[in-house]
């Protein structure tokens, strides 16, 4: 990214949440059933950015296979779900949670294999909402298929994060701040991850054949770049990024349906950040991560509440009619 | 040939110090010519010259930096495209942009489009003037089907037509629309030499019988002599030259274009 | 031998553009039709038209509207469930409002509100494409719905906020809502309704308005270039897309299960319809009614089938291999035959044509 960019974000990023901030304290200034204080704010604020971490997360699987396949995949979340609900099965079973870790790993690569196999190579060439409308049929099948081996009832995946409430910045701020350790385990995790694959697709080979394949498909073929071989690597990473994700969702809300359908936030995320785009997907999960908590806690009383299930989806909306391509996507030109 | 300088009228078409650019990239650079009335125009040039650059701007889907199109006398600066084929500018394209899901004469019946003015209530009844409407333009469509030889491929889905059919139902729907000036990107690219002798008739009974003034992009050197009445030369974004086919042929800076200059 | 149009010749570009061409044809949807509104109510009893025949109906309306977006238009949407609830909303508050409003008329003026809405969802499909837009209509489904739940003002402060449609008359005595609503009624109602409403659509469809559509779809550059307005040709297929989707919302709540509850619109509604079409035929009327057929069916045949093979399994894990199926259904259906049972049902005809003598 161009350091002007990067210069824009750092500057603007505080001037918006000030911004915020001073229109809610106003806010509170106006009525007093307004509750509003900094302290209060900024640990909001902090918990929506973890959350975000989480859509982060689920972003960053959507982003890989777009990258390297051009499938937009929907079934992205219950990849989620059916990764989180097969380790706590194997957990259950009485495996130790490392080992049951690199079981649903492999499975996840099973999976890829299956999905290229039966779905992707039949459908090569299929115009791209055909496609999209496939990966719907997979977030169908996949919902089924880990119910009915692992049951529906709530699970609780736990593999020893500590989960206990401390305070943070007690010398900045009045009382400290309120800070999940879960979530920073996850934050940290998140960031890892990351920084793994950001290495992984920059300096190994297949990362730069996934590239190749990224930017033209028949191009990548023509020098010699296996494609399936791509696809299921790509598709493999992407089962265990969606596996990662299963298991910090998993351990903070449990392991339930309703999963695959909270990983559905991660599409907004998308649209905020672009589809291609490491950096957008993670600065997009965070941007809507805190966006939602914020306008939950602040603005959702004065509704009725429960603003989370579509906040994401209209702040998305809003941008897209400003800014067609997302934030970090290239302005489109288009020609005949 | 004193016939043909008899049928030609005054300024159809006026590009006047059109200057566009993406980016940094200046794909077209002060260039300025006319399309006359029923005339056939040639514009040529060395690939990436800014032909289709020139055809995109001229019906409104890219807009100039600078420069000014007046269209029969009036000026025009920023316009969407359907505003340029309401005031009866059509195309066709470099790539074939068929509606490949439709059959050819539906694809045909879409160039009627604006020549159609039934509401929706109506065609949702598909009866008395709506029911009219459609039939009147589907006479016109056979019309164009005739013209062009396609009668027996009417029902089929273009996307199965072979690519030389593809170019005459893009043609056919062009003239569907009964424009003023068409607008033709490579008519003949891709064809062999059968294919292009046709495509050559069908433009010149178009400009002959419907008077239709016709401004036409094309490689084949042959084609754009025998056929046109003037050509414009684009280089590099620039107009180099714009005169008969006997001037152009002669002139030093074309041939420099095109056969490359030791400096 | 026997379906064949050998010898019919249309003398008029009129005949030539009927929606039944060939005179078999229109022997055969005439046969159709009387068994239809004859037969199937002396002989199906009421669980046959209660829970299959009605919801296959009411379905039908909503695949055909998200048919006209999305196979038509080409116009991805996944917010059908929200604009469903829409429509039931709407007809509720309308017909408590104004109870002597005649209840067809209910039904078209929701689905007029419904169109509206539409138009509003749809104005982001101007400047975003494909899975953008998908995602945009997302926003609707979860919006609506949401705001349906929350504001008691949409259930008349009902405290269940479960709601029961008031008992209506087509005409005289026929109801058509409340409990002295009979199904033959409620069938004959929609298969009148449903049958009329997918006609105009399918004129639609073959008219300017829809060429318009295709035109979008298949090539949205090439179509401005050739004089369509993008912006009136979609918001167009939003509106009226939404306007069939409403009424079928309507309808839902109204006929098929006689109460309005947001909860019945969510996302796997809109997933529903949306299998529908994909199973049926993008871009095919046709397909719709037979895409509809086959999700209302499916469900009843799985639940069904391993009790009639002597296996005894859950409801639970029945409900959870539907899913599977259903997903497994889609992907074979798109890599087999992405235009759907419509394309079948094409393909049986020609073959239809030759027999019984091949060559």
């Amino acid at each position: 990214m161009p350091i002007r960019t990067i210069s824009i974000w750092m500057t603007g990023v505080p001037l918006a949440i000030a911004a915020i901030g001073f229109f809610f304290s106003f806010l509170a200034s106006l009525s007093p059933s307004f509750y509003f204080t900094w302290p209060y704010f900024l640990e909001v604020l902090s918990a929506g950015l973890l959350q975000g971490v989480m859509y982060s997360l689920v972003a960053l699987g959507f982003v890989l296979i777009f990258k390297a396949s051009s499938v937009f995949n929907f079934a992205q979340g219950s990849m989620v779900l059916f990764a989180a609900l097969t380790m706590v099965g194997l957990i259950e079973m009485g495996l130790h949670w490392t080992l049951a870790f690199v079981v649903t790993a492999a499975v996840m690569v099973l999976l890829a294999i299956v999905i290229e196999r039966v779905v992707l190579r039949p459908m090569v060439n299929q115009p791209h909402i055909i496609m999209f409308m496939a990966t719907i049929g997979i977030f169908y099948f996949l919902d089924g298929f880990g119910q009915t081996i692992w049951g529906s009832n709530v699970k609780v995946l736990d593999i020893g994060i500590p989960k206990d409430p401390i305070f943070v910045l007690t010398g900045l701020v009045e009382g400290g701040m309120l800070v999940n350790s879960f979530d920073l385990v996850a934050a940290i995790v998140g960031a890892v991850l990351v920084a793994v694959l950001a290495v992984f697709f920059q300096y190994t080979r297949i990362g730069r054949a996934l590239r190749a394949v990224a930017d033209d498909h028949q191009a990548a073929q023509s020098v010699g770049i296996p494609l399936k071989t791509i696809w299921v690597v790509v598709w493999s990473v992407a089962g265990i990024v969606a596996l990662v994700a299963g298991i910090m969702w998993g351990g903070k809300a449990g392991v339930q349906f309703t999963l695959a359908l909270i990983a559905l936030k991660a599409l907004p995320v998308l649209i905020l950040g672009g589809f291609t785009s490491i950096p957008g997907a993670i600065v997009g999960g965070l941007i809507i991560g805190a966006g939602e908590q914020v306008a939950e806690v602040f603005l959702g009383s004065l509704v009725g509440g429960a603003i989370q299930d579509w906040f994401a989806y209209m702040l998305a909306l809003v941008v897209l009619l400003f800014r067609p391509q997302g934030l970090f996507g290239e302005k489109i030109i288009e020609r005949v | 040939m004193s016939e043909q300088a008899k049928r030609i009228g005054d300024t159809l078409l006026r590009v006047e110090g059109i200057t566009l650019s993406f980016g940094g990239v200046r794909a077209l650079n002060d260039v300025s010519f006319e399309i006359k009335e029923h005339e056939i125009l040639a514009i040529i040039g060395p690939n990436g010259a800014g032909k289709s650059s020139m055809l995109n701007v001229i019906n409104g889907f890219y807009h100039p930096q600078e420069g000014t199109i007046s269209f029969k006398g009036r000026e025009r600066k920023r316009m969407r495209p359907y505003v340029a084929a309401k005031q009866g500018i059509a195309r066709t394209f470099q790539n074939i942009a068929l509606f490949k899901g439709m059959s050819t004469l539906d694809n045909i019946m879409t160039g009627r489009m604006l020549k159609m003015k039934r509401n929706f209530l109506w065609q949702a009844l598909y009866w008395g003037p709506a029911l009219k409407e459609e039939i009147e333009n589907r006479e016109f469509c056979e019309k164009v089907i005739d013209f062009l030889e396609i009668q027996a491929i009417r029902k089929t889905p273009v996307g199965r037509l072979p690519y030389g059919l593809q170019k005459r139902v893009e043609l056919g729907r062009a003239l569907a629309a009964e424009p003023e000036i068409l607008l033709l990107d490579e008519p003949m690219a891709g064809m062999n030499v059968e294919e292009k002798e046709d495509m050559c008739r069908f433009i010149l009974d178009v400009n002959d019988e419907f008077g239709t003034t016709i401004a036409l992009i094309e490689h084949d050197m042959g084609v754009v002599m025998d056929i046109s009445d003037r050509v414009v030369v684009l280089d590099y974004g620039r107009k180099i030259a714009d005169g008969t086919p006997d001037a152009v042929r002669a002139d030093q800076q074309v041939i420099d274009a095109y056969l490359g200059v030791s400096h | 031998m026997i379906y064949r149009e050998a010898g019919q010749f249309k003398s008029s570009y009129g005949a030539d553009q009927a929606i039944f061409p060939i005179l078999q044809d229109r022997i055969a949807v005439a046969i159709m039709l009387a068994i239809a509104v004859v037969v199937i109510p002396l002989v199906a009893g009421p669980y046959w038209l209660e829970t299959i025949l009605v919801p296959f109906l009411v379905f039908s309306m909503a695949a055909i509207g998200l048919n006209l977006l999305t196979g038509y238009c080409g116009q991805l949407s996944l917010g059908t469930g929200g604009f469903m609830a829409c429509g039931a909303f709407f007809a509720y508050k309308l017909s408590t409002a104004f109870p002597e409003l005649h209840i067809v008329l209910v039904f078209l003026l929701s689905g007029l509100g419904t169109a509206f809405v539409g138009i509003l969802f749809g104005i982001p499909s101007l400047r975003i494409k494909g899975f953008y837009l998908a995602v945009a209509t997302l926003a609707a489904q979860f919006f609506l719905v949401w705001m349906f739940n929350k504001f008691p003002w949409w259930n008349n402060y009902s405290p269940s906020g479960v709601i029961s449609a008031p008992p209506r008359a087509v005409f005289g005595d026929f109801y058509l809502t409340g409990t002295q609503a009979t199904p033959e009624i409620k069938y004959l109602f929609l298969l009148a309704f449903v049958s009329v409403m997918a006609l105009l659509a399918k004129n639609l469809t073959r008219s300017r308005i829809g060429r318009s559509w295709m035109a979008i779809r298949d090539m949205d550059i090439a179509a401005e270039i050739i004089g369509i307005r993008p912006l009136f040709a979609k918001l167009s297929a939003f509106a009226i897309s939404s306007f069939y989707i409403g009424i079928s919302g309507a309808l839902w709540a109204f006929v098929y299960t006689g109460s309005v509850e947001a909860l019945a619109f969510d996302i796997n509604r809109s997933f529903q319809v949306l299998f529908m079409i994909i199973v049926g035929g993008l871009g095919s009327i046709l397909g719709s009614f037979l895409g509809a057929a086959f999700i209302v069916l499916m469900p009843i045949f799985l639940s069904n089938a391993p009790a009639a093979l002597g296996l005894h399994i859950s409801v639970e894990l029945v409900s959870h291999m539907e899913f599977m199926i259903f997903g497994a259904l889609i992907i074979f259906f798109l890599i087999v035959e992405p235009s759907g049972l419509a394309r079948l049902w094409q393909i049986g005809k020609e073959k239809l044509r030759l027999w019984p003598f091949p060559y």
